[in-house]
């Protein structure tokens, strides 16, 4: 990391030229028209001072509108210009490649948990690898955080009670900073961390050496652990919907409305079940809030998720005494 | 000259402490309202200093990371609600609508006086807060940490600041009645000073927006006070309802502080250039351009809170479009350069000042409004740096050369020409010394609100606080001679910039009620000649 003075962050991101290069053209702009009026104004100032003899005599009014126009339309150009090409930026940062790694991120009062989906976690340090795309999930457990790396000229709000995603592409390996950049209380300054981008064989023995649970397995255990399976896995007359093949498929509601079952529904309805009832049953499953953390939700959800690679053919499953294991990954491979 | 035989004025026709604390009349009330924001000044700028102070090392070492909290906070919200809001509007504005429309005071005179109190009375409550304690949330209270896990006194700095949005509304209205109902004949909507048209485009935002802060205020007290969920989701609310409500407001708020600082360039300008003001009907549609567009771009503070995609580009729009109206504002003060006879006195160092910086802060403001961009530097000190341009650079330099400009007015008394001078060189150059590395800081990835940062940030901040105390110095200086001045001050006679306008036709100061009879005007505004001074 370079703890040095610095006059200008380093690209470390597939974003970091784009906004580089936007933010070199408005500094020319701005550079350009500051420069403009500040030479207008000591040109004219000295050119025109009192005492100065010069011809002041004022010829009028049909340029005065064709001044007026210019100076509208000119700028007016350029601030178009200058919003489509931000828009373009910020329409890329929101598109979520589908082959992104996803890490799921806690913040709270005052550092940020970080959970690999393979089992590692670790705290107000992230490890991922150069050049794949590596999309964060994130939600706060008490205040709105922002999760910010400069040199990856992206950051994003982290808000209790909602998920909000962010996504980047490491294009250089080294050890950048990781700041909270939304005001959070006492400790904001204290949730400084780093981002360690190595190259991909350095992070798949980082990823094997941990000696932590994959959360999919903690997210069954929860799953067994708060009965989940009492209502959610029954052969006959089940009393919640199935959770198998469930994860960002469409499901309809008892008002009649389709949503789709992606981490911020499972969420919802896990920690107020009422919001949304699916249609057919009845809303009697009770809340858990309170009883988990944003981290064994995000574990639970894992679980759900892992419940998509059944086989379409099976009926609904049996209740389970064997954990439903993701293929594991081969030497090298990267989930 | 003895006292019996001065001509009677506003400020000497009465002396008793009574007649100042029950007066009506609309320029003793602006004096009331100038010491009164002088005051609030100094108290958020100490705070500034503390803080500076503690940013010359990376370290927290002065002072605690609460305490911190607590002088950042102080500084935003004092600067924003008791001086900047108030500052020009209810300073220079109360002392000058009258005069400059041909009226013998305000169309609601008790109302006004209502006012005044109504501010001291939310900065009292608001000091209480701070003294008995403090407030660690930022001037911009988001949920749910204000609302739910601070542990400092935000209700009471709420209700302070909630009394205070009366003392806005209140003159507000009283503005917008005074300029549709009071106006001596002739004095046409286009022949009226662009200072009161800039004063008029406030008030309606002052009127429109000040509601909307006042009830978000009152949902985070009642959200504290009674635990019922609006902003938490934990109780079912919404963060994110906050920063919609709150920004709804504080946006056009900024234009609150700096279209009025703009009328006053309008003034400065075309007086110091001997000239006509170049694009008076443009200069006044953008005033109301400002007021109106403002109103529709708060989403630009919410790129990144979890706002829509779509609803970042609207905004980020909007954005664009609203500076193209105060791009028209400086080319035609430019413009107004061209072809005239300038002096530079201080009124019209301050005004070009201005002018300077605002260009440079309006400028790094597509910065922000360019979405790629504003990711990056959102919540980080290119922000400061910004706004600072803007309120500072611009808004305070028009609120100081509007005070110098109408000194003379107000008091009877000139200032001493050079210390006004040497003091905006002063403020000027410490000025950018402050916030120009902020920009370089805030690009580098430096987030607000922190007591300790990364080694590799402190030569900037060195640089920004060496700055701010030169900057202090320049703000001092004003303080101590244009006090001096009052005593000491060479006498000014009714108009000693030869400018034009209503109020320069009374005398110096000018009687209580403005206008022995109401003026007749059958003359357009800024009636300036070149050559009309001896060349």
């Amino acid at each position: 990391m370079n703890e040095g003075f610095q006059l200008f962050p380093e690209q470390a991101s597939t974003f970091a030229s784009r906004v580089d290069a936007l933010y070199f053209f408005l500094l020319l702009v701005a550079g350009f028209f500051t420069m403009l009026i500040l030479a207008s104004i000591v040109f004219l100032s000295l050119y025109y001072r009192r005492g100065a003899i010069r011809n002041r005599q004022r010829t009028h009014s049909q340029k005065a509108w064709i001044l007026e126009f210019t100076w509208i339309a000119i700028p007016l150009v350029l601030v178009m210009v200058i919003f489509a090409w931000g828009a373009d930026i910020y329409f890329d940062e929101r598109a979520i490649p589908p082959n992104a790694i996803e890490l799921r991120v806690v913040g709270k009062q005052w550092m940020w948990k970080i959970q690999h989906p393979q089992g590692r976690s670790e705290i107000n340090e992230l490890h991922i690898p150069l050049g794949r795309p590596v999309r964060l999930q994130m939600i706060s457990e008490d205040v709105i955080h922002s999760f910010y790396v400069p040199e990856f000229r992206v950051k994003m709000d982290v808000l209790p009670g909602r998920y909000s995603s962010m996504w980047f592409e490491a294009t250089k390996t080294g050890v950048y900073h990781l700041f909270c950049a939304e005001y959070c209380g006492t400790g904001h300054a204290a949730m400084e961390g780093s981002v360690h981008v190595m190259q991909p064989s350095d992070y798949a023995a980082w990823l094997a050496g941990g000696e932590q649970q994959p959360p999919v397995t903690a997210g069954q255990e929860l799953f067994t652990r708060f009965r989940c399976n009492s209502c959610h896995f029954q052969d006959t007359q089940p009393r919640g919907p199935s959770l198998a093949n469930l994860y960002e498929q469409p499901v309809r509601l008892s008002d009649g409305t389709v949503v789709t079952a992606d981490d911020q529904y499972l969420r919802e309805s896990i920690l107020n079940p009422a919001a949304k009832v699916v249609a057919g049953f009845q809303s009697i499953m009770p809340t858990y809030q309170n009883q988990l953390s944003e981290e064994q939700i995000f574990q639970l959800i894992q679980y759900i998720k892992s419940l998509s690679t059944m086989p379409a053919t099976t009926k609904e499953p049996a209740p389970l005494t064997q954990p439903v294991q993701p293929k594991p990954a081969e030497p090298g491979e990267i989930k | 000259m003895s006292v019996s035989d001065e001509p009677r004025n506003y400020l000497n026709v009465d002396y008793r402490f009574r007649s100042w604390l029950l007066t009506t009349d609309h320029k003793r009330i602006g004096i009331l309202y100038m010491i009164t924001v002088t005051l609030f000044f100094f108290v958020g700028g100490a705070a500034a200093v503390l803080f500076r102070l503690e940013l010359m090392t990376p370290r927290g070492d002065l002072v605690l990371a609460e305490t911190y909290n607590r002088l950042f906070t102080l500084h935003g919200v004092i600067m924003v609600w008791f001086f900047l809001i108030p500052s020009i509007p209810a300073v220079l504005g109360n002392f000058l609508l009258p005069l400059m429309i041909g009226a013998k005071d305000l169309a609601f005179p008790k109302l006004n006086l209502l006012s005044w109190y109504i501010l001291i009375a939310g900065g009292l409550v608001t000091l209480w807060s701070i003294v008995a304690g403090g407030v660690d949330t930022g001037w911009t209270f988001y949920t749910p940490y204000s609302s739910t896990y601070a542990n400092t006194n935000v209700i009471v700095m709420a209700v302070g600041i909630f009394i205070s949005g009366f003392s806005s509304i209140l003159t507000g209205l009283n503005f917008i009645v005074t300029t549709h109902t009071l106006r001596a004949p002739g004095m046409t909507w286009f022949r009226l000073p662009l200072f009161v048209w800039a004063l008029y485009a406030t008030s309606i935002i002052f009127v429109l927006a000040t509601p909307v802060l006042a009830i978000t205020l009152l949902l985070i007290a009642i959200e504290r006070g009674l635990g019922i969920g609006i902003f938490d989701p934990k109780l079912g609310g919404d963060p994110l309802l906050f920063q919609h409500l709150f920004w709804f407001y504080s946006h056009p708020a900024v234009y609150i502080m700096v279209l009025p600082s703009m009328g006053v360039v309008s003034e400065i300008v075309p007086c110091f250039a001997r000239n006509r003001i170049f694009g008076y009907k443009f200069i006044a549609s953008a005033s109301l351009a400002i007021a109106s567009i403002g109103f529709l771009v708060w989403g630009h503070h919410m790129f990144v809170s979890g706002q829509s995609l779509y609803a970042g580009m609207v905004f980020s729009f909007m954005s664009m479009l609203v500076a193209i109206p105060s791009a028209v504002k400086v080319f035609n003060w430019t413009a107004t350069l061209y072809k005239g006879s300038v002096s530079l006195e201080t009124p019209m160092l301050y005004a070009l000042g201005f002018i300077g910086l605002f260009t440079l802060g309006g400028l790094t403001g597509i910065f922000l409004a360019a979405l790629g961009v504003d990711v990056h530097v959102h919540d980080t000190y290119f922000i400061v740096a910004h706004f600072h341009y803007i309120m500072v650079g611009g808004a305070v330099m028009g609120y100081l050369g509007g005070i110098h400009f109408w000194w003379p007015k107000m008091t009877g008394r000139m200032y001493p020409e050079w210390w006004g001078r040497l003091s905006a060189g002063i403020i000027f150059l410490g000025f950018n010394l402050t916030f120009f590395p902020q920009f370089v800081l805030g690009y580098l990835g430096m987030p607000r609100r922190v007591h300790e940062y990364v080694d590799g940030f402190q030569v900037l901040n060195v640089m920004s606080s060496a700055g701010a105390s030169i900057l202090g110095v320049g703000y001092l200086l004003p303080l101590a001679y244009l006090i001096w001045s009052l005593r000491y001050g060479r006498l000014a006679g009714p108009n000693p910039w030869q400018a034009s306008g209503l109020e320069w036709e009374t005398p110096s100061p000018p009687p209580k009620l403005n206008f022995p009879e109401t003026p007749i005007v059958n003359h357009e505004a800024y009636e300036y000649q070149p050559v009309s001074i001896s060349e």
